[in-house]
């Protein structure tokens, strides 16, 4: 059986770290109709978490006012998902890719996050512009052969 | 809340286990307890339980690795136990498992931290 399936969504929120779990649930809610494995799923919520995560600590400097944008799309295996911001942007892309390199190791940060997002997805691309606000978008595609049967 | 943490001591350990989910919200929360606690002179190491923990993300690499640095400074060690397939996943991705103590148990743990710590 041969399923074609389409299907976005579109999520905004504040900059609140309260609002990583929610970010979380809400894409893995969304993803669901996919039938993930658990390890998918986690792969999933944990790059939510790490890019969400970034757009408050650096894009808005831990300010609570700024707005976290998500679109996920679904077209049948493969789940694309944009996190965007509207804050500070990148100044040194090249660097701020660097496995361990964090701009602000006073707030114990790991400086993991693209690291986590470039391993458990297919693709991570980032954009940004200084000034302006970043981009992340990711995309994995998940084992067909769960997804037919739904 | 969706990270609570319980904790006992044994000799010097500060046994902490940790319940819920470690991000960027809910690390601080735990860094401040743990932080805390460790100041007290009679405690040198630390074992963190996360056989509750169900999620964590690199937030929660960067508070452990905090410890950790807190910890050597007393001579102290710092221990792991209870972890989750993809809790062990991302902490092999940090690299502290090169410089942490892992139990697959508080009591595997506990008799590891205690051999390392003499």
């Amino acid at each position: 059986m041969n399923q074609t399936t389409h299907n976005r969504m579109e999520l905004s929120f504040l900059s609140l770290s309260s609002n990583e779990a929610f970010a979380r649930i809400s894409v893995a809610a969304f993803i669901s109709r996919l039938n993930p494995t658990l390890d998918e799923l986690t792969d999933i919520k944990t790059v939510i978490s790490e890019a969400v995560t970034n757009s408050i600590i650096h894009g808005y400097d831990n300010r609570e006012d700024g707005w976290i944008r998500i679109v996920t799309v679904i077209q049948d295996d493969l789940i694309e998902i944009e996190i965007a911001d509207q804050g500070r942007g990148i100044d040194n892309l090249e660097l701020a890719r660097q496995p361990m390199y964090t701009s602000k190791p006073e707030l114990e940060r790991s400086g993991m996050g693209f690291t986590i997002m470039e391993n458990f997805m297919d693709e991570c691309h980032v954009t940004s512009v200084p000034g302006e606000g970043t981009t992340v978008l990711l995309k994995k595609r998940i084992e067909q052969t769960r997804a037919i049967f739904n | 809340m969706s990270l609570q943490a319980t904790s006992a001591e044994q000799g010097d350990i500060l046994i902490v286990k940790v319940t819920g989910e470690l991000d960027h919200h809910t690390a601080p929360i735990i860094k401040d307890f743990l932080e805390t606690e460790m100041t007290k002179p009679h405690l040198r190491h630390l074992l963190l339980n996360f056989e509750q923990l169900e999620f964590m993300d690199s937030s929660g690499i960067g508070m452990i690795l905090g410890r950790y640095k807190q910890v050597v400074q007393k001579g102290g060690k710092m221990g792991i136990c209870g972890l989750h397939p993809a809790i062990h996943r991302l902490l092999e991705m940090s690299g502290l498992f090169k410089i942490l103590i892992v139990g697959d148990d508080e009591r595997h743990a506990l008799s590891r931290l205690e051999v390392m710590a003499r």
